[in-house]
């Protein structure tokens, strides 16, 4: 068993997020007086080029607004070009139908061929969030306008958006009454940041062997194709390496094909298994990184940041531990016992996809390389864990926005224990913040145990499982938390494009995303009005260990005691079922 | 005009009645469980069962949803004619959670009860007293009414041996007061029209002589009665902090709720349906109720001890806000240094001996009443140089503040005094004589000491220079370093001259000093750090300092101050003690920390309970999630004594805290990570480990009770 792909995967992402961290702060975060100097005047050009000439400062209240006037306009504008995605001429080469023409089998096992929009809504509220879970394929149902107009495009403003409302968030943390302008911030992050990270990504990836091209699916003709009737096979492609590229390094996880990371076009080799998982990683340690340097607290960065790399490596190990005995299943059959290799890709292994599977979740990206519902279920269980606990990296600013709300909980009950008003970064931390971010904690859990108690009780999740018992629960639970905490892997072994599954989910994933991006704002827009208190000795001090400590114990038993109960009746039960001796 | 004070108190209600036979300086070391108070509190806990009043506490008022709606499906099993231990676990369960209820409501009366005690001995010192009202002030003719019918403005005679009506404010005469009845001091105090000795308070007694006070509350509206109707719950607000920690544990419980609830159709996947029971259970168990039944209590005692340390908060908030200070405004005389200052040594110039300094500076100080005066005849007389007869037909010239200067004409011609060194030597140059080599030098050399130092002249003639020094408290530069480590700053103020003050301060070690306080200078000091977003805390008495003791966050007013300062500030100190700022800090942060570490002591436990409840309930269809119950509890009769031992802990967790929420939680000054780091791991770890011990214990106590009912 290698350790060597894990600890290269760690460390290469930790040791690039400083000075790209620095990188983002220096050009993302922006001084009145060098705005549109130098290379900014591209930002500047763009921003009259969408009228906005002279950007306006925003407060969290406008530019929360911006952020949701941006998304909706995304929503309507992708329903439709997917909604018509045959009566677009261009970029269609294998004449690919609406996607609302997918289709789907009920629960009673009935076809129902045709008009299926939930479908694209699902896929909609999907990409705007940031989140790609794919109930639809792409090589199948998506023409490369749609791959590249639709969902690459989205794959570029989503997480952009969300490292803005960071931005925000830290610039009203650290005292800005001006928030900034999103239209502005959103140029910033789109051109100093995602593009010229995934350019260079993407030529990489295409050397590496992942294919770049516009033409239609190649025909081969098998060699065997006189002995069996089929003669010849069609073999997928098209813009890959484009969409992988801002697919990892944009915290999306939707792939181009079905199997996503696990297909060969995708992630042809170890190498760009290795350059995929430093890419899924890197820009959200970055942002931890920049928030440092923007707070000019370089220290309370670090144990927002420590407290994250310890969650993210202790579940990278249960799950490479989990993965390196065999399943259950082969036990005591005449088969050679090794690690788990169920589901799995013969050029990545148990340790590489247990990793993987990790930190795919950890940040909210969500692609794949195995298959996770074939897991052993105690490995199975730290993605679900990650997901749950939500703060792990997470998504590019969308980490660092839950995070805070959970900095603002321990906060409150650390500063009770010292004796002493509550106090953040210098603000005193009241019943307006701590009503925020209490909202924003709640939502994560109410999302995930109602739809999973939903679906669990009737036939919409009991007959869509692949699985009885409690590994069939796994697949339904796994599957909202996946949606809530816009991760958007899947489990899989779920009959999941259905109305039902569509519907709830894509509602899971817009209330999963919005509340979460704008309640830290708020807070942050709250604080920042407030006088700042002078430091004393009798002050909470929020970045040494004895924080670090108190955040990971919060993180963990708020965690623990919201889904404790799911998690028990879902991979534990599971687990303890098979190994029954 | 003679007035019997020997009046019987007018009849009360049995429950003050109780309380009051509790003697007043008993109350202040009450014992934790006085049974009068238990007795109270527990019928004060049925009392507050009505959900109108448990609405106020959302975390309790869910509990007792949960215990009505066990209750009847309890009723339902019984008409069903369901089986015998199903019952007998339904009506437990029922009464369990009534009873975690009831220890609530018992906490929080208790508090109560005991605040009632301590303000109802106070209310029996100032029970209807008759007094005698003048008709104006300057007359003699008045009338005897009852004390209730006083109204402010009104003037009343108060002679030797009686007890002041109420709170006034002397405007005739001089006495010496017993305040014992307040402040527990036995030693009397004087109380004199003008200056900022002139606040009496009602339920003291005149020891001497004769007063006019005039009445500066309405009835009903004293400090006293003020404050009894802060601790008796009337007028008690909830606090900003306690107002962000109800919102904290209602988003608990709501978290709690959804867990809970969603749990049952979770266990519809595995055809399994949970007992609505078992289900309440889990979530009293989950949701905060050791916090949230000791919220209240916690408040309460936090007023109550401010109380002990006698100490009258106008509000909870202010007992509250204490705990954020900053900065502390502390006058130097009698906080930092010892009373006034006393002469230590003379200094004798220009051929002069010490003796004779002793001599002349001993014969101008004697019709000098004040403390430094007669620090100057006693040292005088240590040396042997005092004259203890005053001559014949000596003059004595008193100080003002116009001449600066004091001292005696003889018989003789001579004339003696004894003042501030630059008046003096002016004195001396405006009669022709010399300044003798070293004068200034030894002023300034006494003056950088942090000493004060006179000169003593006889006609013309500078005769040496007296040197008055201020005596530090014992161990007041610990109680600083201490303030210091929980995080506050040390400000003195002192009429001294600036290089004096300097010294003084750097020997107390204090952070910064104010010399030469104005009221004003006072007042744009603590503007200038409120600015910086510090709180600032200070004491004072006088009308002057009434407006700062406004604009400071926390006003400490002395109760013998004047009226105007009382109404200023937002606490008084019944025991005008200037140190008592520091008992205030410590009682403010007490009060905060108390609320946290029972909150993550509270929310800390749930883990244990998960892993008790939850192998218990799925018991029937998922039997292999008994591995996870790490504390191996009995599984006789479908592991219903997992669940009740669970119930049981959850409860009786709350009176067993009950003395820590009284009491508060130790405070130590060794700064916020270290007490982090202490409290982290007495109420976190110790909360996350408690409930396992605790569970198991109960388990194994009450599974073979369980047997005995028939559920095996």
């Amino acid at each position: 068993m290698s350790w060597l792909h894990p600890i290269w995967a760690f460390s290469l992402p930790i040791a690039l997020a400083f000075p790209l961290g620095r990188l983002m702060w220096r050009s993302l975060d922006v001084p009145a007086d060098r705005a549109g100097r130098g290379v900014d005047a591209i930002v500047t050009m763009l921003c009259r080029l969408i009228g906005r000439g002279t950007p306006v400062k925003m407060d969290w209240k406008r530019y929360s607004i911006a952020l949701l006037a941006f998304n909706a306009a995304l929503f309507l504008i992708t329903f439709g070009l997917l909604y018509f995605q045959e009566r677009i001429p261009v970029l269609n080469p294998d004449a690919k139908g609406s996607l609302a023409a997918l289709g789907y089998k009920d629960t009673a096992g009935v076809d129902h061929p045709g008009a299926d929009t939930a479908v694209i809504f699902n896929t909609v509220c999907s990409f705007v969030t940031n989140t790609n879970l794919q109930h639809y394929s792409g090589e199948q149902h998506l023409s490369y306008f749609s791959q590249l107009g639709s969902i690459v495009w989205l794959m570029f403003v989503t997480p952009a958006a969300g490292l803005c409302v960071m931005l925000a968030t830290v610039r009203g943390l650290r005292g800005d009454k001006n928030l900034g302008n999103f239209y502005v911030d959103l140029f910033r992050t789109l051109i100093y940041v995602l593009i010229p990270y995934c350019v260079i990504l993407a030529v990489v990836l295409v050397g590496l062997g992942v294919p770049m091209t516009l033409d239609k699916a190649a025909v081969a003709t098998t060699l065997d194709g006189a002995a069996t009737k089929f003669e010849t096979q069609t073999i997928a492609r098209g813009p890959v390496a484009a969409l992988v590229a801002i697919k990892q390094a944009g915290t999306n996880g939707g792939g181009f094909f079905g199997p996503n990371s696990a297909h060969p076009f995708e992630n042809p080799s170890p190498w760009t298994n290795l350059l995929s998982i430093i890419s899924i990683v890197v820009l959200p340690m970055s942002s931890i990184v920049m928030a440092g340097q923007m707070l000019k607290n370089m220290k309370h960065a670090m144990v927002i940041f420590g407290v994250m790399l310890g969650l993210l490596v202790v579940g990278a190990v249960i799950a490479i531990c989990g993965e390196s005995s065999a399943s259950e299943a082969t036990k005591g059959l005449p088969v050679v016992q090794t690690a788990n290799m169920e589901g799995k890709e013969v050029r990545f292994g148990p340790v590489a996809s247990a990793t993987w599977a990790a930190v795919t979740t950890a940040t909210s990206n969500g692609s794949v390389n195995s298959m996770h519902d074939s897991l052993n279920p105690i490995t199975g269980a730290v993605p679900m864990t990650m997901m749950m606990l939500n703060v792990v990296f997470s998504g590019i600013g969308a980490g660092f926005e839950n995070m805070v709300m959970y900095i603002i909980v321990a906060v409150f009950i650390a500063g009770l224990m010292v004796g002493r008003t509550p106090e953040y970064l210098g603000k005193k931390v009241e019943a307006k913040e701590v009503k925020l971010a209490m909202i924003a904690i709640l939502i994560h859990p109410m999302l995930i145990c109602c739809g999973t108690g939903l679906f669990a009780a009737n036939e919409w999740g009991s007959k869509t499982t692949a699985n009885p018992n409690a590994h069939g629960f796994s697949e339904i639970l796994y599957e909202f938390t996946s949606a809530s905490a816009n991760n958007g892997s899947g489990f899989e072994g779920l009959g999941d494009n259905n109305p039902a599954w569509n519907i709830a989910t894509g509602m899971v994933l817009l209330l999963g995303r919005f509340p979460a991006l704008i309640l830290p704002l708020a807070v942050a827009g709250c604080l920042s009005v407030k006088k700042r208190v002078p430091q004393t000795t009798g002050t909470l001090k929020t970045d040494d260990l004895t924080f670090a400590g108190m955040l990971l114990g919060t993180v963990l038993l708020v965690g623990a005691l919201s889904f404790m109960p799911a998690v028990v009746l879902g991979p534990i039960a599971d687990q303890l079922t098979v190994a029954k001796p | 005009m003679s007035v019997d004070t020997d009046v019987e108190p007018l009849a009360r209600d049995p429950i003050e009645a109780q309380t009051s036979k509790l003697q007043r300086r008993g109350t202040r070391k009450l014992r934790l469980f006085e049974p009068a108070l238990v007795k109270m509190a527990t019928i004060q806990a049925f009392k507050m069962l009505d959900p109108r009043e448990m609405a106020r506490n959302p975390v309790m008022f869910l509990v007792e949803v949960g215990t009505v709606l066990t209750a009847m499906v309890t009723i339902q099993s019984l008409v069903q004619g369901a089986a015998l231990g199903l019952i007998v676990y339904q009506a437990a369960l029922t009464l369990l959670l009534l009873l975690t209820v009831l220890f609530a409501n018992f906490a929080s009366a208790l508090a109560e009860a005991r605040g009632k005690a301590q303000a109802d001995s106070l209310r029996a010192t100032r029970a209807d007293t008759p007094a005698f009202r003048l008709k104006s002030l300057g007359s003699d003719i008045g009338e005897i009414i009852s004390s209730t019918k006083l109204r402010a403005g009104d003037y009343v005679v108060i002679e030797e041996g009686q007890v002041i009506p109420t709170d006034g404010e002397v405007v005739e005469g001089v006495a010496s007061v017993d305040e014992s009845a307040i402040t527990g001091e036995s030693a009397p105090v004087i109380r004199e029209a003008g200056g900022d000795h002139s606040g009496v308070t009602g339920g003291t007694r005149v020891l001497s002589d004769r007063i006019v006070i005039q009445v500066t509350a309405e009835p009903g509206q004293s400090f006293l009665d003020k404050m009894i109707a802060l601790v008796e719950g009337a007028s008690r607000q909830k606090t900003p902090n306690e107002i962000a920690l109800t919102i904290v544990l209602a988003a608990f419980s709501l978290i709690f709720l959804i867990v809970t609830a969603t749990l049952y159709p979770m266990a519809r996947y595995f055809d399994l349906t949970l007992e609505i029971p078992t289900l309440i259970a889990l979530l009293v168990c989950l949701i905060p109720t050791t916090i949230g039944a000791l919220l209240a209590a916690i408040g309460i005692a936090g007023m109550d001890r401010a109380l002990s340390a006698n100490i009258i908060a106008k509000s909870g908030k202010a007992v509250e806000v204490a705990g954020d200070i900053d900065t502390l405004l502390l006058d130097k005389t009698g906080t930092i240094t010892i009373g006034n200052r006393r002469a230590t040594h003379f200094v004798a110039l220009g051929g002069a001996s010490e003796r004779e300094v002793a001599r002349v500076a001993s014969l101008a100080s004697m019709a000098d009443t004040t403390p430094e005066g007669k620090s100057i005849l006693e040292l005088a007389r240590s040396m042997a140089a005092a004259n203890s007869e005053i001559p014949y037909g000596a003059e004595f010239i008193p100080f003002t503040a116009q001449t600066r200067m004091s001292g005696v004409d003889l018989p003789g011609g001579s004339k003696l005094r004894k003042g501030a060194p630059n008046t003096v030597a002016k004195y001396v140059q405006d009669l022709g004589g010399p300044i003798p080599d070293g004068f200034q030098q030894s002023v300034d050399a006494i003056a950088m000491g942090g000493a004060t130092p006179l000169a003593v002249a006889e006609n013309d003639r500078i005769l040496g220079v007296i040197k008055l020094e201020d005596i530090l408290k014992p161990g007041i530069s610990e109680r600083f370093a201490r303030l210091r480590q929980m995080g506050l700053r040390v400000v003195m103020v002192t009429g001294d001259n600036p290089l004096t003050a300097k010294a003084i301060a750097d020997l107390a070690g204090v952070d910064d000093y104010i010399a030469q306080a104005t009221p004003e200078a006072k007042l744009a000091y603590i503007r200038k750090e409120q600015d910086g977003g510090k709180l600032v805390a200070m004491m004072g008495d006088g009308t002057n300092d009434a407006p700062a003791l406004a604009q400071a966050d926390i006003g400490v007013a002395m109760n013998s101050g004047t009226q105007a300062a009382k109404e200023a500030g937002n606490m008084v100190d019944l025991d005008s003690d200037p140190t008592k700022l520091i008992e205030v800090v410590e009682i403010g942060k007490q009060l905060l920390m108390t609320r946290g570490a029972l909150t993550t002591f509270s929310i800390a436990n749930d883990l244990a309970k998960y892993f008790a409840v939850i192998p218990a309930m799925f018991i029937g269809t998922l039997p292999e999630l008994k591995q996870i119950d790490l504390m191996g509890l009995a599984t006789h009769g479908g592991a219903y004594s997992a669940i009740l031992a669970a119930v049981i802990f959850n409860a009786i967790i709350i009176p067993i805290l009950i003395p820590i929420a009284l009491k508060g939680v130790n405070y130590r000054p060794v700064g916020a990570g270290a007490l982090l780091r202490r409290n982290l791991l007495f109420y976190g770890l110790g909360g996350v480990i408690a409930p396992f011990i605790g569970i198991k214990l109960i388990d194994l106590g009450i599974d073979p009770l369980l047997a005995l009912v028939g559920i095996v």
